[in-house]
C-alpha cells in the first residue's frame, strides 16, 4: 500500500500539518481500532464524548525514492539478496521511511540471511547490532507480536532498524545469536518479556524475572498491579486502574 | 569456629557442596581429599565489589577461572512497563532512575525520542540543548568519577576511592542547585527543561571547573604510574576489537581497542557537533586502557562545560508549542520547589481558558503522532539508545533502553575466563556496569 498522505516521506521533507501534534494521519496501517471518549478527530463533536471511534495508524510503506543514502543502502540489500537467490520481495515485506529513520520489515524465515547480508556486505557492513526490543499489538490480527532490532554500520555511519513479526499462535522467530553474539541477552530479554521464543538461541531462559514465573509482563493484556494509596485523605487508584485518555 | 560441615549432595554432575559461611575449614578438608579441584563460587548478588546486586557464578580450578556467568534481574523495577502507565512528561522521573548514576543521558536518551516522535527536534530552544550538553558533561564526569573510585577500592585502594567521593560530592551539589535533587532528578523534559538554571548556578559551575582542574591530576599521580596499580590492571580484561563488535560492547571498553567511536562525533545530538572536544583512545584492549580513557575523557568532559558556560545565552528553555510545553511555574516556595504561588493565582483568578489548559495538560498530557523512533546518546558507559513507539495516545505505548551496562556485562565471560579469581574483580570494574541500568 502506497502512502500518498506523506507519513512515509524521506527524511528531508518537511513534517506535513498531520504530523504535527495533536493531529493524526488517515495515512498508514490500521492497527487497532478504538472507542471511548478521548483522542477522536474528525467528528463534530468537540467535547470528545460520545463514543467516538478512532483508528490507530501507524506510518504506512513508503515508495522510491526514499531519500538521502536510504536508496543506496535498500539498492544494495536487495541486490546482494538476489545474488544469493533470494527475491527481495520475498524477504522484505514492506520499507517504511518515517521521521528520519529507515525500517525494513523482514519476513521472519528470512531473517537470519538478510541480517548476515548486512552484516557481511561490504557496501552495507552494519556491524553492531544495538539488541532486539519487542513490541506488542494484540489486535494486529497475525502480526501481534513484533521484535525490533536496531543495526549501526560504524563503518558508513549509517543506523536502520528492521522489524519481524509473528503471530500470537506461533510466536517464533529465529534467534540472531549466530550472526551477533550480542543478541543473546537481549533475545533473552524479550522472550522473558513478550514470550517471543528465538528459535536457535543456546540458552533462552528468563532473564530479568525469576525462572518460575508464569506469563509474558510487557504483553500488553498483562496488568501492571498496584495497590490504591491514601494520600491527604483521598484514594489514588492504582497506575493501571487510573483514567486513561489515550 | 562452626562444627557443622558443609552439606553435600549428589548430583549428576558429582557431589556438590553448599557453603554458607563459617565452615571454611570443612570445605578446604575435603576439597584437599577430592581429585577434582573443580569449585563453583557464588559471588554476589550481595557481595560488596560486585557492584550492587550482581550475582556472578564463577568455576574456577584452583586459582583460575574456568568458566564465568552472570546472574541478573535482582534489580528489575520494571521501568519500561511503567511507562506505559504515565503520561509521556511523567516518564522521565521513570527513565531517571535506571542507571542512577547517569539519570541526564537517561533522560535525555528519552527526551530526544519523544521529541523526534513529536516532531520538534529543531523546535527544542538553545539554551535548552546547552543546559543539557552541560549537565551531560558533568554527570560524565561524576560518573567516571565513581568507577575509578569503586575500581581502585576494589583493588583495596582506599585513598583513590575517598577522593573519587569527594570530587563527585562537589557534582551532586551542582544537581542539587539546579534540580533540587542530588540523583534522580526529572530535571530534562520532552521539549526542554523543567526550568531554567537558577542564579549563581554559573559562577557556581565556574569555581567547580577551577577545581576540578586541580583535583584531576592527583588520580593521575596516584594511579596511572602506580607499579601495584599498573600490575593488576594491565592485561587484565582484555576484550579486543572483533570481540567487541560481536558483543555488541560500546564506550571505554570498545575504544580502549582503539576505535574512536564515539556517538558525539558519528551521530552528533543536541549540538554536540559545535563543540571542541577529543575522543581519547587506548590500543592495550585492557582495564588500564579504559581508566586512562576514563580519565582523558573526564578532562574532555571539563572542557566542553566550560565551553557550555561561555556561550549560554538568555531565552527560554522550552518549545514554544503551548500544547507540549508544560505550563506550570515553578518556584522556590517554604516547601521546596513547586508551581509558582503567583502563576496559580493568575490561572485561579483572572483566566478560566489558562486553568483548563494547565488542567488538561497536567492530568491528560499531550498526544504524540503514531510511530517509532530511536534515539541514542554517547552515555558514560557506551551506547544508551532508547526505542519509543507511539499509537498516538498521551501514554508511550512502548519504550525500550539499550542499556550500554546490560550489553556490556555480557563480555565479562570473555574478559574473565582463563583469568584468575581476583582478575575477575578488575574485569567487571573496568565495564563499569551500575545494575540499575542492567536490570531496569
Amino acid at each position: 500500500m502506497s502512502d500518498a498522505n506523506g507519513n512515509g516521506t524521506n527524511p528531508e521533507k518537511e513534517l506535513s500539518a498531520e504530523n504535527l501534534p495533536g493531529q493524526r494521519g488517515q495515512g498508514g496501517e490500521e492497527i487497532r481500532v478504538q472507542r471511548g471518549m478521548f483522542g477522536a478527530a474528525g467528528g463534530g463533536d468537540t467535547s470528545g464524548y460520545g463514543g467516538l471511534v478512532r483508528s490507530v495508524r501507524l506510518p504506512g510503506p513508503a515508495a522510491r525514492p526514499y531519500g538521502g543514502w536510504f536508496d543506496e543502502v535498500a539498492d544494495e540489500l536487495e541486490g546482494a539478496l538476489e545474488e544469493q537467490d533470494l527475491l527481495p520481495d520475498n524477504a522484505i515485506e514492506k520499507t517504511v521511511v518515517d521521521r528520519g529513520e529507515l525500517t525494513f520489515h523482514i519476513a521472519r524465515e528470512h531473517l537470519v540471511r538478510v541480517a548476515k547480508t548486512l552484516r557481511d556486505d561490504p557496501a552495507l557492513r552494519f556491524e553492531l547490532c544495538t539488541g532486539v526490543s519487542g513490541v506488542h499489538y494484540p489486535n494486529d490480527k497475525g502480526r501481534e507480536l513484533h521484535a525490533v532490532y536496531h543495526l549501526r554500520s560504524i563503518t558508513h555511519n549509517r543506523l536502520i532498524r528492521l522489524e519481524v513479526s509473528a503471530p500470537d499462535s506461533d510466536p517464533h522467530i529465529p534467534s540472531l545469536f549466530p550472526v551477533y553474539p550480542t543478541n543473546d541477552w537481549h533475545e533473552r530479554e524479550t522472550y522473558d518479556f513478550f514470550g517471543i521464543v528465538f528459535d536457535g538461541h543456546p540458552a533462552l531462559t528468563r532473564i530479568m524475572m525469576p525462572d518460575d514465573w508464569q506469563g509474558f509482563p510487557q504483553r500488553k493484556d498483562y496488568p501492571l498491579g498496584g495497590i490504591p494509596v491514601e494520600y491527604k485523605g483521598a484514594q489514588i487508584p492504582a497506575p493501571d486502574q487510573r483514567r486513561s485518555y489515550s | 569456629m562452626s562444627t557443622q560441615s558443609a552439606s553435600a549432595r549428589e548430583t549428576t554432575e558429582g557431589t556438590v557442596y553448599t557453603v554458607t559461611g563459617g565452615d571454611w575449614d570443612e570445605v578446604v578438608e575435603t576439597a584437599a581429599r577430592a581429585d577434582d579441584e573443580r569449585i563453583v563460587v557464588n559471588m554476589g548478588p550481595q557481595h560488596p565489589s560486585t557492584h550492587g546486586v550482581l550475582r556472578l557464578i564463577l568455576e574456577i580450578d584452583g586459582e583460575t577461572v574456568t568458566e564465568a556467568r552472570c546472574g541478573i534481574g535482582y534489580l528489575h523495577t520494571g521501568i519500561e512497563k511503567n511507562l506505559e502507565y504515565r503520561t509521556w512528561t511523567q516518564g522521565t522521573t521513570f527513565v531517571t532512575r535506571m542507571d542512577y548514576l547517569t539519570s541526564f543521558f537517561n533522560e535525555t536518551a528519552y527526551c530526544l525520542g519523544v521529541e523526534k516522535l513529536l516532531g520538534i527536534e529543531d523546535q527544542v530552544p538553545d539554551r535548552a540543548s546547552v543546559i543539557r550538553v552541560l549537565l551531560m558533561e558533568l554527570n560524565r564526569l561524576s560518573s567516571h568519577l565513581v568507577c575509578i573510585a569503586t575500581g581502585g577500592m576494589e583493588l583495596g585502594a582506599t585513598t583513590i576511592m575517598i577522593y573519587g567521593f569527594r570530587d563527585r560530592e562537589l557534582i551532586l551539589d551542582i544537581y542539587e542547585l539546579i534540580t533540587g535533587l542530588r540523583m534522580n532528578h526529572a530535571y530534562i523534559r520532552p521539549g526542554g527543561l523543567a526550568q531554567d538554571l537558577p542564579p549563581g548556578a554559573v559562577d557556581r559551575i565556574r569555581e567547580f571547573v577551577k577545581k576540578m582542574k586541580k583535583n584531576l591530576p592527583e588520580y593521575d599521580k596516584l594511579a596511572t604510574g602506580n607499579p601495584i596499580f599498573k600490575a593488576r590492571m594491565q592485561d587484565v580484561g582484555y576484550l579486543d576489537l572483533a570481540g567487541c563488535m560481536a558483543l555488541g560492547a560500546t564506550g571505554p571498553i570498545l575504544r580502549s581497542t582503539g576505535l574512536p567511536h564515539d556517538l558525539r562525533k558519528a551521530q552528533p545530538y543536541c549540538g554536540y557537533e559545535t563543540y571542541d572536544f577529543e575522543v581519547p583512545t587506548a590500543d592495550s584492549c585492557d582495564a588500564y586502557g579504559r581508566f586512562l580513557i576514563r580519565l582523558e575523557e573526564m578532562r574532555q568532559s571539563l572542557r566542553i562545560v566550560e565551553q557550555c558556560l561561555d556561550r549560554l545565552e538568555p531565552g527560554p528553555v522550552m518549545v514554544a508549542d503551548k500544547k507540549i510545553a508544560w505550563p506550570a511555574q515553578l518556584a522556590l516556595g517554604p516547601d521546596g520547589l513547586g508551581n509558582s504561588l503567583d502563576h496559580i493565582k493568575k490561572i485561579m483568578g483572572t483566566s478560566m481558558e489558562a486553568l483548563i489548559h494547565h488542567f488538561k495538560l497536567v492530568t491528560e498530557g499531550f498526544r504524540v503522532p503514531p510511530g517509532q523512533a530511536y534515539a541514542a546518546v554517547e552515555s558514560p558507559k557506551g551506547e544508551l539508545g532508547a526505542h519509543v513507539v507511539s499509537d498516538g495516545g498521551t501514554r508511550p505505548y512502548r519504550v525500550h533502553f539499550r542499556d550500554p551496562s546490560f550489553t556490556n556485562l555480557q563480555a565479562m565471560a570473555a574478559m574473565c575466563e582463563g583469568g584468575q579469581v581476583a582478575d575477575v574483580i578488575v574485569a567487571v570494574a573496568s565495564i563499569d556496569p551500575v545494575m540499575g541500568g542492567v536490570d531496569r
